[in-house]
């Protein structure tokens, strides 16, 4: 019992002055997100000079009846609202691999995204998301849910989604499910599918 | 044998003494049953079907004489002019005749097969005719011309000889014996389906179903069943058993749209007396007998009065397009129609769609519509379309709320609000947003798309997920039942080649039908106390 106790408490002080002083930042600095339910498995830890997190995205799955969570390194960013922004224009942007298709109508971007105090965010997308849409309620749902998991799913500082188009409270994408309000995330569409 | 008729006629109508005319009339009516009976090969109910027409409406039944001329059956105007309170005069110096209902007017002229209702003309299948004082004219005028001043419906049903006026639900019967036995198995079909009743009295069944009147052409008999006829009640079916006959059962099973009222009636127990039809059901003398007279649906009521049916999408909102180019609205608008039609004829309903042409209509403007017409039923017909070309067959969606309106409404049906009402006491008033009526409609709703997911799968593919809940916008909206049909992919090449078939359109209008009636009758049910 010498030296060998003496290190052990060392790294010990150590350790817990470190979290400490991790907390105490924490409490000063502006909230960041954290992925949510992510599994930290996929991600490999090689410190690279952009930082990334993993998110969960959400594809059509191979049989178009529900969608397929497939997990994506997406830039870590600062806020949360920077983080959304990151994890939607890569939902949006990205083309599904092989099996997977896509939901999200062609050519549709993010104009903005703002989250409350309530925890509710709101995606403004641009106008393609209803020109572009080829319609059926279950691709709507899909095209809807895909956007509202995606956020609600990534971000535990937001509770629900309310998409709107061109700045405005939209009806609907295609005439069907109803965007006027809030929407919360919606498990039940989606169905693990293997990737790859 | 043509040739004679005429010559016959000729002579009839040179104004010939009515007597003599008649008998003409009753020999040509006789040569044309005999040419009809060669022809059809059914003999014996060619005899019936030369009677009069009946007319059957709210106020009952009565006949419409009709004569035969020239092979066509005729009727004539003054005839029409007391069944139907019209107004007939004759215009001598036009040699024409007039017909007028409300300052809505027909006028035809002798020996044309036309009349020109409302300045519109219409043509007929043979000519009107002006014997001795009366003028005749066939049939069809009762449903091609006089429907069209008229404010009721007016529907010819040739086959059973019947003219249907108003909002009359008239199902056709079928009977038949399909085992002497004993046991004796008898059948019942009534269709389109509607609501049946089975009671049991001593010596026979009275089988009561709930429409206004009956399509019954011929009574049947065998076995232990002396008779099925027509009963007393014009909605009333008398199966009368022979005195060998034990204590029938019966059970009422609806399938395609059809009501089948299956009767097995078992020989007397020969150790009992002969007093047991008296006793509704003796402890033991029927071991095998099942428990009481089978279930049936029991319409009493009739509080439906409306449904609506919502075509989808219309005007540039053409919706989903197909690989071939066709538009969902398109064929929403077709199979509403279809749709409307049925439950209009077969139901007596009244039936409103959102809309009738090609045009755009926001989604409230289409609850609106449902709301402010107290329809008692909601149906939105679409065709679905998906990112996978492969992918088919029929959804229905009904409403989900999300946790927050769920909420909003718990807490606005628990408090409410009372208001004092004109003379006295209070009035509780639920306050749900408008655009969460639908709140109060939930649990039916999923009752509904059930019975839409059974009957579509009878007669339609169906998608690997049929029925789900989703945040529909426009069901949230409805304060009735309500239901959004999706009938078929358009997305997918083979389901737009069937899409583009009446047969298609008709099978799925026919499928919807069905649900409506079989919703009609449990929600019927369900409010009766």
């Amino acid at each position: 019992m010498s030296m060998r106790v003496w290190w052990l408490a060392f790294i010990g002080g150590l350790a817990a002055l470190v979290l400490i002083a991790i907390s105490i930042a924490r409490m000063y600095a502006p909230p960041r997100a954290v992925p949510a339910e992510t599994p930290v498995a996929s991600a490999p830890v090689t410190p690279k000079e952009t930082a990334h997190i993993t998110a969960t995205l959400f594809f059509g799955a191979p049989d178009g009846q529900s969608l397929a969570p497939v997990r994506r390194d997406v830039p870590l960013a600062e806020t949360v609202v920077d983080q959304g922004r990151q994890i939607l224009t890569a939902q949006l942007a990205e083309t599904p691999p092989a099996p997977f298709v896509s939901v999200i109508p062609m050519g549709t971007t993010l104009r903005a995204l703002y989250v409350t105090d309530k925890g509710d965010a709101f995606v403004d997308l641009s106008a393609e998301v209803v020109r572009a849409h080829p319609g059926g309620s279950l691709n709507e749902l899909l095209t809807v849910y895909a956007i509202v998991n995606a956020v609600a799913a990534n971000l535990p500082a937001v509770r629900r989604v309310q998409i709107l188009v061109d700045g405005k409270e939209a009806d609907t994408i295609a005439g069907h499910v109803d965007l006027r309000r809030p929407l919360t995330r919606n498990d039940s569409l989606v169905r693990e599918t293997d990737e790859k | 044998m043509n040739l004679n008729l005429e010559r016959e006629f000729i002579h009839c109508d040179a104004g010939a003494r009515m007597r003599s005319c008649e008998a003409v009339q009753l020999r040509t009516l006789a040569v044309t049953i005999l040419i009809l009976a060669f022809v059809a090969g059914t003999g014996g109910q060619d005899l019936t079907q030369a009677t009069p027409l009946t007319l059957v409406s709210r106020e009952g039944r009565r006949p419409i004489p009709t004569t035969v001329q020239a092979g066509r059956e005729v009727v004539a105007l003054d005839d029409v002019a007391s069944l139907f309170r019209v107004t007939v005069k004759e215009d001598t110096l036009a040699g024409g005749v007039t017909v007028s209902y409300r300052g809505r007017t027909i006028v035809a002229s002798a020996n044309r097969p036309m009349a020109s209702v409302d300045g519109r003309v219409v043509s007929l299948p043979s000519p009107v005719i002006r014997a001795g004082n009366r003028w005749l004219v066939p049939i069809e005028f009762l449903s091609v011309a006089l429907a069209s001043i008229y404010d009721q419906r007016i529907e010819l049903r040739r086959a059973s000889r019947l003219v249907v006026v108003g909002d009359v639900r008239l199902p056709r019967v079928t009977t038949n014996i399909d085992f002497a036995g004993p046991p004796t198995r008898a059948s019942i079909d009534v269709a389109p389906a509607a609501a049946v009743t089975v009671g049991t009295e001593p010596g026979r069944l009275i089988v009561r179903v709930d429409a206004d009147a009956l399509d019954f052409p011929s009574a049947t008999g065998g076995g232990l069943v002396q008779l099925i006829r027509q009963g007393d009640q014009p909605n009333q079916i008398v199966v009368t058993l022979t005195d060998a006959a034990g204590i029938p059962r019966a059970t009422v099973t609806t399938a395609n749209n059809v009501a089948h009222v299956a009767i097995e009636v078992p020989a007397a127990a020969t150790s009992e007396s002969k007093a047991t039809p008296n006793e509704p059901r003796p402890p033991d003398a029927e071991p095998r007998a099942p428990e009481p007279v089978p279930p049936v649906s029991i319409v009493a009521t009739r509080n439906w009065q409306t449904i609506v049916i919502d075509p989808g999408h219309g005007g540039d909102d053409v919706g989903v397009r197909g690989p071939k180019g066709i538009e969902e609205k398109q064929l929403t608008l077709d199979i509403a129609r279809r749709l409307r039609a049925m439950i209009e004829n077969r139901l007596g309903l009244r039936v409103i769609m959102t809309r009738e042409d090609d045009r755009a209509l926001g989604l409230d403007e289409r609850a609106a519509v449902a709301n402010n017409g107290k329809a008692n039923l909601l149906i939105s017909l679409h065709v679905n379309g998906s990112r996978v070309p492969e992918q088919s067959g029929a959804e229905i969606f009904h409403l989900q709320l999300d946790r927050e309106s769920a909420q909003v409404v718990r807490v606005a049906t628990a408090e409410g609000a009372s208001l004092p009402a004109l003379g006295g006491g209070v009035r509780r008033l639920d306050l749900i947003p408008w655009d969460l009526a639908q709140a109060r409609h939930l649990d039916e709703s999923s009752v509904l798309a059930s019975v839409l997911q059974e009957e579509l799968q009878r007669q339609v593919p169906m998608s690997g997920h049929p029925v789900r809940q989703a945040p529909m916008r426009l069901l949230a909206a409805a304060n009735m039942p309500a239901a959004l049909v999706e009938v078929a992919y358009l997305t997918n090449p083979q389901q737009e080649a069937r899409l583009k078939t009446d047969d298609f359109k008709i099978t799925v209008a026919q499928a919807v039908f069905s649900a409506i009636v079989r919703f009609r009758a449990w929600s019927e049910e369900s409010q009766t106390p």
